[in-house]
């Protein structure tokens, strides 16, 4: 019999968070919820009139189970950690800014500016959603962690670590590109206006205001060269230092050649100059730029152990307990640690029973039971009921904190251009001066003048602008593109990276696997309701993570009343139901080691942890908890298999070697892999020339992650941990991945042909230019024309490889 | 013809004053977000207090 997870009846969603509740037990007036904290919530909106907050969208809230409502926060507001966290106090006012994940729609932007409501002192709060962050200010009649525990109490828990903490002092943004377009946008239009008398050739007679206007358009200009095309300068002067040749060099080239051609022309009364192309070029290169540089700034790619830890820990004083910031946490501290919390530094167990899951640590996907007196490392975190611990070194000195250090992400691709672009700059550069110097002398005989006016044009309009363009235009609209399909990149940059992958390295638990959840088949005499019921009362009491992944399968059952239940660590539960003895737990516990040996190879075939069930003397039967896949992986292999090289590390025992032998093949899985020889493979196969993307979750995965071309971490929620990498993807983006990385390709070839395109566009450019007749107004046609066109193809050209990868727009 | 001169003049100074608002906007942080102070105008200022109905019309894409 297999007992699934599907339930029949009519769906209920929560009203709170839209998640589908077990059941109908949790209900507040006529409104049911799937989990207390929900309802909570709900009924601290409710009595405060904020009910706008479910009209403005169905199901707003963020779901609060395992979320520990109703924690003490009264470490905030001793003085230390006050100062790392408060922005601005007077005696009267503070003001805060918190980094809150949760904020996901509008309802939470209407809600969180509607604190004032919930507390008076609470003089103002602001939201900005693509930072998610909340500005509070408030009167000092309340505490900070007054303030804190409100937030927490209506689901927006913020996110308070270490490293969060530290960022605050960094915080700088740099508003110099907005300066310089507005600057830059501001001459290029004016420019263009004073140059009308010369685009219409209507002859201004007058000397003065020939004068005039060419005085205007010369002071208009200087900003332009001087503050708004800088940088191009600075990075163009670097390259030639390093005996390199960027994209920048040609494009100082043509800008040097614009302005001083312009300044002659204008000087000896030839002309109005190519002022208007200038400052046009300019504003189309700083707008590229801004719109390459959009990335996901709410986003962490480059995160260390810091904002993996609390910030404080309960340490235990004379009963007390205490809560300490972890940097003070001693050898020898007695520390408290409750369900779902992170053990902070290297630790001996001194009481309670231990469930510690590693996973994302080693990979490892069964928690491991742990007896007093037994050694934890940093990092894992508790599974069930409260234990103490005794710290055994300082959480700088701990496993965890040496395995982040060994793995500092080295920065890749930090030229700001792609490899592509250096490529053909270099030739391009080289060309171009070859057709400037053969025309320079092919005009010499006639005058120096002609020859050197002839040699800037040659420049002017050769100058790579819709060369410039192309690449931030095609990749920033790529990275939007990656983004709305839940494939979020670190820079445009790495598009081209991406492009060349031809190996994919994958991890197991967390990544091809679900967390937390698990598929769950019971194999003996099908159970009947009662004892489904039975069963489903005893998991219900306890804290073992299997426990619980059993009770929640077993959902269309009720609940029975069962005495004496008992749970021995590590072993098994038993309970009684009238007078019937029933246990679960492994075969020793069971007794289900005194099978059969004919019986026990039958079960040897199924994979995964196995939870024995036994009815008085009856051996009934076992569960199997399987970890459950993401969806459609086979599908996803299946695409991969042909053009990848594709390979299985993960850090669990061979265990689940069979179910994946299908999708990789033999000799493709390496199972029980440390971090560190996950690193080395990686290594290895990049010695041998092979682009590697490595798809991982976990800090044991970190090192490889780092070291791959593409380093990609999987997550269920985006705004909760990952290691520093260079993609985040949503995990349910994962089956798509063939596609991003199709996608990836086809960019390419969209920046590839815009080259293409805007060579046409030089070479006509060059043929007028070469035989001395380029006009102002030719070159302020010219110029932005290929701009444009450019920008267009870019634009229309990943939409359309979008569309044809069969993801989102 | 000397209309011209003051016209030009008058136009450029126009220009500069909108150059001038727009660094003094920068400045002020209103580049900062573009986007939550789209979603803020669309609230209501205050509603009576009325019990909330479920509404399902208006669901899902805020975004």
């Amino acid at each position: 019999m297999t007992t699934e997870v599907n339930d029949t009846q009519t769906v209920l969603k929560c009203y709170h968070c839209g998640d589908i509740c077990a059941d109908d037990s949790i209900k507040s007036e006529d409104m049911y919820f799937c989990c207390e904290g929900c309802k909570i919530v709900y009924e601290v909106l409710n009595n405060n009139n904020l009910c706008t907050y479910y009209d403005l969208n169905s199901h707003p809230g963020n779901d609060q189970k395992g979320k520990a409502q109703g924690k003490n926060y009264d470490y905030l507001d001793s003085d230390e950690i006050r100062s790392k966290i408060v922005e601005f106090s007077t005696e009267q006012i503070t003001r805060v800014t918190f980094f809150i994940p949760g904020m996901h729609c509008s309802s939470c932007i209407w809600l969180l500016e509607q604190l004032h409501k919930f507390e008076p002192s609470i003089l103002e709060s602001r939201v900005n959603f693509m930072a998610k962050t909340l500005s509070v200010r408030f009167s000092n009649n309340i505490k900070l962690s007054q303030v804190v525990t409100l937030l927490d109490s209506i689901g927006y828990q913020p996110r308070l670590s270490l490293d969060e903490l530290e960022k605050k002092e960094s915080a700088f943004k740099d508003k110099s590109l907005i300066y310089k377009i507005g600057i830059s946008g501001f001459a290029f239009g004016n420019i263009m206006m004073l140059s009308f008398p010369e685009y219409l050739s209507i002859d201004v007679s007058s000397t003065d205001l020939k004068f005039l206007f060419n005085a205007l358009i010369i002071l208009l200009s200087l900003p332009v060269l001087v503050y708004c095309s800088s940088d191009y300068f600075k990075s163009a002067f670097k390259s030639i230092k390093q005996r390199f040749i960027n994209i920048d060099v040609p494009l100082t080239l043509g800008i040097i050649a614009l302005y001083g051609q312009s300044v002659y022309e204008i000087a000896a009364g030839h002309g109005a100059g190519y002022m208007d192309s200038f400052a046009g070029l300019i504003f189309f290169l700083l707008l590229g730029k801004i719109f390459q540089n959009k990335t996901y700034e709410f986003f962490s790619f480059e995160r260390n152990y810091k904002s993996y830890f609390p910030i404080s820990v309960a340490v235990l004083k004379d009963g007390d307990e205490i809560y300490t910031p972890l940097s003070q946490l001693k050898q020898g501290d007695k520390v408290v640690i409750r369900n779902n919390e992170i053990i902070p530094a290297d630790a001996y167990l001194l009481t309670g029973d231990a469930n510690i899951d590693y996973s994302f640590v080693t990979g490892e996907s069964d928690p491991v039971q742990k007896n007093p007196g037994e050694k934890l490392f940093a990092g894992g975190k508790q599974t069930g009921g409260l234990i103490t611990i005794e710290v055994m070194n300082e959480v700088s000195q701990s496993y965890l904190n040496r395995l982040w250090n060994n793995y500092l992400l080295t920065g890749s691709n930090e030229t700001g251009y792609t490899h592509l672009s250096n490529v053909i700059s270099k030739y391009f550069t080289i060309v171009i001066l070859i057709i400037g110097a053969a025309s320079f002398l092919f005009w010499l005989p006639q005058g120096i003048q002609k020859a050197i006016t002839v040699f800037s044009a040659v420049l002017i309009v050769a100058c790579p602008c819709a060369l410039a363009l192309s690449t931030p235009f095609t990749l920033g609209n790529a990275l939007r593109l990656l983004g709305r399909n839940n494939f979020y990149m670190k820079n445009a940059l790495l598009i081209e990276t991406l492009s060349k992958i031809d190996t994919i390295v994958f991890d197991k638990t967390g990544t091809l696997t679900q967390t937390g959840a698990a598929d769950i088949t019971f194999e003996g005499k099908p159970l009947t309701t009662l004892e489904t019921g039975i069963i489903k009362s005893m998991f219900r009491n306890s804290l073992h993570p299997l426990s619980k992944l059993v009770h929640s399968a077993l959902n269309n059952a009720g609940y029975v009343v069962i005495d004496s239940f008992r749970e021995t660590a590590g072993k098994g539960i038993e309970c009684r139901y009238e007078g019937i003895e029933i246990r679960a737990g492994n075969s020793e516990f069971t007794g289900a080691g005194e099978l059969s040996t004919v019986t026990q190879a039958e079960f040897t075939n199924s994979t995964g942890s196995r939870i024995w069930l036994k009815f008085g003397d009856t051996l009934r039967g076992y569960f199997t908890v399987t970890s459950k896949l993401r969806a459609n992986l086979d599908e996803l292999f299946g695409k991969l298999k042909n053009e990848y090289d594709i390979y299985l590390l993960s850090g669990d025992s061979e265990k689940e070697k069979i179910r994946f032998e299908k999708n990789f093949g033999e000799g493709r899985m390496f199972f029980n892999q440390k971090p560190e020889t996950k690193k080395i493979f990686i290594e290895n196969l990049k010695n041998e020339k092979k682009r590697v993307m490595m798809i991982g979750d976990g800090l044991n995965d970190s090192g490889a992650i780092s070291s791959a071309d593409i380093g990609v971490s999987v997550t269920d929620d985006l705004m909760s941990f990952t290691p520093a990498s260079d993609v985040i993807l949503k995990s349910d983006g994962l089956k798509n991945l063939s596609g991003y990385l199709k996608f990836a390709k086809s960019s390419v070839n969209v920046i590839k042909f815009s080259f293409v395109v805007s060579t046409i566009y030089n070479l006509i450019g060059l043929t007028v230019a070469v035989t001395g007749n380029l006009s102002p107004l030719f070159a302020a046609v010219l110029m932005p024309l290929s701009s444009i066109t450019v920008i267009a193809i870019a634009t229309v050209g990943t939409i359309f490889a979008n569309k044809r990868r069969g993801l989102e727009l | 013809m000397s209309a011209i001169f003051v016209m030009i003049g008058a136009s450029l100074v126009v220009a500069l004053g909108f150059l001038a608002a727009f660094i003094w906007a920068v400045r002020s942080g209103q580049m900062d977000d573009n986007y939550t102070p789209s979603v803020r105008i669309l609230f209501d200022d205050d509603k009576p207090v009325t019990k909330s109905v479920k509404k399902e019309e208006n669901s899902k894409n805020n975004k």
